[in-house]
C-alpha cells in the first residue's frame, strides 16, 4: 500500500534504437508520468496508461509515429520519462508531485486518473509554475472553480460521459424513461458523473423519477445491499460510473441478481471490462468509453498504427485508459512543436509551450481534440455509446450512435450545471 | 415489508462476510495480544490463491462442482506456507516487545506482502466468478439472490461454532483459552506457549484466508484487497471488545444491518455510518460490548 515506485525508462531505449541520435539532438526533455502503478485501479487504468506511455514515449523518440508526428521526439528533443506510481492518498500525490518538479526537475508531468487527484495537484502545479497535463480524470469542478495557468487536460470531462449517457438511453428508449437509479462512488468522480446525469435527464425527460442514488466507499467491492436497493426501486435506467474492480465487481455481483434484465443499465466506462467480462456482460447493458477510444475510435491511420502497436506488444486491445494516455502526450508533442515552430525552430519557453497549447486542436488515436473550454485548457470531443452485444461468442458493440462534442460539452465560461440547467445551449 | 426483509438478508450476507474476516483478528489478539496488521494480507493471499488456482483447475477441466473445495483448499495451501514462517521466522523474536512495537512490524510485514502479492500475481484483476453462479439462484419476494450467499452464511457460522467447540471441547482449546488468561501462569504449568502461539497465528490467519478465498467469487481480485477489509475488521472487533469471540459476531451482526439498513433507507451516510457505531459504543463501552474484567496483577 501507498508503495511509490519509480523507473527513469526511454531515453535510453531511443538512443540504443537510433544511433547517435541523442548526441545530434538537443537535450532531452524529461517527463514525469504519473500512473496508477500499483493498486485496484492499477489493472485497469494505470498499467494500459503507463503502457501507452512508453510505446509513445519510445515509438517518438525513434519517429515512428504517423503523421502529424512523423518528427522524433518533441521537435526533435528526445524524450526521457520518469515513472510515479499514482496509488496512494492526495498528500502523497503532491509530494511526489514536488519530487517531481523541485528535485527532479521534469520539464512536464503528464497524469493522473483519480478526480481527487488531480484537483489536489493543480494549484501545486500553479504555484511550482510547472507545466502539468491531465489525462483522464473526468471532474469538470478543476477548470470550473478556478482558471490555471500551467495545468491543462486533454480528455473531456465526466460531464461529456453524463450528458452523453443521457442522450443515448433517451434515443434507445425512444423517450420513454419513468424513473432512473444511480451507483456511484462517492468522491468527485463519482458525484459529479451522477449529478450530471441526473440533471441531464431531469431536463431531457421532464417528470423523470429518481428511484434511488447510492453513493457506496471507492472501493467497497461488496454490493448486495446497494443492488437489493436498485432491484427494488425497479428503476428503467440505472446509471453507473464504477471503474476499477469496483466495476468489475458489480458486474459479478448484479448479473446473477436479475438487473441487467430488469433495467437498462448505462456503465459509462464500461469498456474496460467488457472483454474480460464479456461472459458476464449480458446483451443490451449500454456501453460507454469515456468518449471515441476502443471499439468506438474511428478508423483513422494514427488509430490503426496504435491500436495494433499496443496489441502487439501487449497482446490487449488498448483501453480508454491507453487512449486518454497516447492523447496527452501527442497533444503535448502538438503544442511543444507549435510553440518551437513560432520561437523560429528554438525551444521553446514554458510560457510559450502553454500560449501555443491554448485553444490548441490536434489529432489523436481517438479522433480531433479541440482545447475549447476551461479558457482554453479544457479538451473536448465527441463520444460515442453503444450497447453490449455477442456475435459468435465475442463481445462487441452494436446499436453505436456518435454525439458531437458541442452537444455534450458545455460553451467555455459555462458551469456544466448551468449549461444543462439552461437545456444544453451552445 | 419487501424492503425490511431486503436490509435483514443483505444484512446477514454482509455480517457473514465481516465476521469470516474479523474473526481470526480477534483470535490472535485473544491469545497473543498482536493487533495483527497482517490479517487483511491474509485475506487477500487467500483470495488470489483461490482465484488463480480455482481458475486454473477449471480450465484443466475440474468439474465446477468442485470448485467450492479448491477454494478451502487453496485457503488452507497458502496459510500453511505463509503463516509459519511469518510467526516462527519473525513475530516470535518480537513477543517481547511492547504492544505498539509489534503493531508495527505486523504493518510492516502487511506493506512487504502487498508487494509480493504484487510480484507473485501482477496488478492484473483475477476473475473466478462460476462457483458465484453455480448454484443458480432463490427469490424473495421480488428480490433474486445467488445460493451461493447462503454458502457465505454457512461459512461463518462454522467457523464462529468450530472455533467456539474447539477452545470448549478440545484440549487444544482449552490450553489456549489458558494462554488467553494468564500467559505467565500457562508457562508455569508446562503448556508450551510458543507452539500455541504458533497454532493460533496460523489458525487465525486461515480464517482471514478462508474469507478472502469464499470472496474471490464475488469480487475483481486486485492488489489492495486486504486493506477495506483490515480496516472493517478492526472496527467490527473493536465493537464487539478485542480478544472475544461473541463480541466479533455481535460486532460483525450490528455493522451488517447497520449498514444495510443505512443503504436502504439513508444511502447519504453510508460512508460514514459504521465508524458511528464504533464511536457510540466505544464512548459508553470503551473496551467493547464483550470486554472482559481483567484482574489487576500485583
Amino acid at each position: 500500500m501507498n508503495v511509490v515506485r519509480k523507473a527513469v525508462a526511454a531515453a535510453a531505449v531511443a538512443a540504443a534504437l537510433v544511433p547517435g541520435f541523442a548526441a545530434a539532438q538537443e537535450a532531452p526533455l524529461k517527463i514525469g508520468v504519473v500512473s496508477f502503478l500499483s493498486g485496484a485501479a492499477a489493472g485497469p487504468f494505470g498499467v494500459p496508461a503507463r503502457n501507452a506511455a512508453e510505446i509513445m514515449v519510445e515509438m517518438l523518440n525513434a519517429g515512428k509515429v504517423p503523421a502529424p508526428y512523423a518528427a522524433k521526439g518533441f521537435g526533435g528533443a528526445a524524450l526521457q520519462m520518469q515513472l510515479v506510481d499514482e496509488a496512494g492518498p492526495a498528500t502523497t500525490q503532491v509530494t511526489e508531485f514536488r519530487n517531481l518538479a523541485q528535485r527532479d526537475s521534469v520539464d512536464m508531468v503528464i497524469g493522473y486518473i483519480s478526480s481527487g487527484n488531480c484537483l489536489a495537484i493543480a494549484p501545486v502545479a500553479e504555484e511550482l509554475k510547472k507545466l502539468t497535463v491531465f489525462f483522464d480524470c473526468g471532474t469538470p469542478r478543476i477548470f470550473e472553480e478556478k482558471n490555471y495557468k500551467y495545468v491543462f487536460r486533454t480528455a473531456s470531462t465526466a460531464t461529456m460521459d453524463s450528458v452523453g449517457a443521457a442522450l443515448y438511453v433517451m434515443d434507445l428508449k425512444k423517450g420513454k424513461v419513468g424513473s432512473i437509479a444511480g451507483v456511484n462512488q462517492n468522491y468527485a468522480w463519482g458525484q459529479d458523473s451522477w449529478s450530471d446525469f441526473e440533471a441531464s435527464m431531469k431536463k431531457l425527460a421532464p417528470g423523470v423519477k429518481v428511484a434511488t442514488s447510492q453513493m457506496p466507499k471507492l472501493f467497497a467491492g461488496q454490493f448486495n445491499a446497494e443492488i437489493s436497493t436498485i432491484l427494488g426501486a425497479k428503476a428503467d435506467v440505472v446509471h453507473s460510473s464504477f471503474w476499477d474492480g469496483d466495476l468489475e465487481a458489480f458486474i459479478l455481483q448484479a448479473g446473477p441478481r436479475g438487473l441487467f434484465k430488469r433495467s437498462t443499465v448505462v456503465l459509462t466506462t464500461g469498456e474496460t471490462a467488457m472483454y474480460k467480462l464479456a461472459e458476464h456482460i449480458p446483451d443490451g447493458v449500454v456501453i460507454g468509453a469515456r468518449g471515441p477510444y476502443g471499439p468506438y475510435a474511428p478508423d483513422s491511420e494514427l488509430n490503426r498504427w496504435f491500436s495494433t502497436t499496443f496489441a502487439d506488444r501487449y497482446n490487449v486491445p488498448p483501453n480508454y485508459a491507453a487512449y486518454q494516455m497516447a492523447q496527452a502526450i501527442l497533444g503535448t508533442k502538438a503544442a511543444w512543436e507549435k510553440a518551437q515552430a513560432a520561437n523560429g525552430g528554438k525551444r521553446p519557453d514554458t510560457d510559450q509551450v502553454i500560449a501555443a497549447f491554448e485553444r490548441l486542436s490536434f489529432e489523436s488515436p481517438g479522433g480531433r481534440i479541440e482545447m475549447a473550454i476551461g479558457a482554453g485548457h479544457q479538451a473536448i470531443t465527441e463520444t460515442v455509446y453503444g450497447v453490449s452485444r455477442k456475435v459468435k461468442g465475442k463481445m462487441t458493440v452494436a446499436n453505436v450512435k456518435r454525439y458531437p462534442a458541442t452537444a455534450v460539452n458545455p460553451p467555455d465560461g459555462v458551469k456544466a450545471a448551468d449549461w444543462i440547467a439552461g437545456g444544453f445551449k451552445q | 415489508m419487501e424492503q425490511l426483509l431486503a436490509v435483514l438478508i443483505d444484512g446477514i450476507i454482509y455480517s457473514a462476510w465481516l465476521f469470516v474476516a474479523a474473526v481470526g483478528l480477534t483470535l490472535i489478539y485473544g491469545v497473543m495480544k498482536i493487533v495483527n496488521v497482517t490479517h487483511g494480507s491474509f485475506y487477500a493471499l487467500g483470495a488470489y490463491a483461490a482465484a488463480s488456482i480455482t481458475g486454473a483447475l477449471l480450465a484443466r477441466g475440474m468439474p465446477p462442482s468442485l470448485s467450492y473445495a479448491v477454494l478451502l483448499g487453496s485457503a488452507l495451501l497458502v496459510t500453511l506456507i505463509v503463516a509459519p514462517l511469518i510467526e516462527r521466522g519473525i513475530l516470535r523474536f518480537m513477543y517481547a516487545k511492547d504492544e505498539v512495537v509489534i503493531l508495527l512490524i505486523t504493518y510492516a510485514l502487511f506493506l512487504i506482502l502487498e508487494d509480493a502479492i504484487k510480484l507473485v500475481w501482477g496488478v492484473s484483476p483475477y476473475f473466478i466468478a462460476e462457483p458465484y453462479g453455480l448454484l443458480g439462484s432463490f427469490d424473495v419476494l421480488d428480490l433474486t439472490y445467488p445460493y451461493y450467499n447462503l454458502i457465505l452464511v454457512g461459512v461463518a457460522i462454522l467457523c464462529g461454532g468450530g472455533l467456539a467447540w474447539m477452545l470448549n471441547h478440545t484440549r487444544t482449546g482449552k490450553l489456549l483459552v489458558a494462554v488467553i488468561h494468564d500467559t505467565e501462569v500457562s508457562r508455569a504449568m508446562g503448556i508450551n506457549v510458543e507452539r500455541m502461539y504458533l497454532y493460533t497465528f496460523t489458525f487465525g490467519s486461515l480464517l482471514a484466508a478462508i474469507g478472502g478465498a469464499f470472496t474471490a467469487p464475488t469480487v475483481s481480485v486486485v492488489p489492495g484487497l486486504g486493506v477495506e477489509v483490515i480496516v472493517l475488521s478492526f472496527a467490527v472487533v473493536v465493537i464487539g471488545g478485542l480478544g472475544s469471540l461473541p463480541g466479533a459476531a455481535l460486532g460483525a451482526v450490528i455493522v451488517g444491518l447497520v449498514r444495510s439498513a443505512t443503504i436502504h433507507y439513508l444511502p447519504q451516510v453510508e460512508l460514514f455510518v459504521i465508524y458511528l457505531v464504533m464511536a457510540m459504543v466505544l464512548a459508553f463501552r470503551p473496551r467493547g460490548l464483550f470486554s472482559i474484567a481483567e484482574a489487576r496483577k500485583i
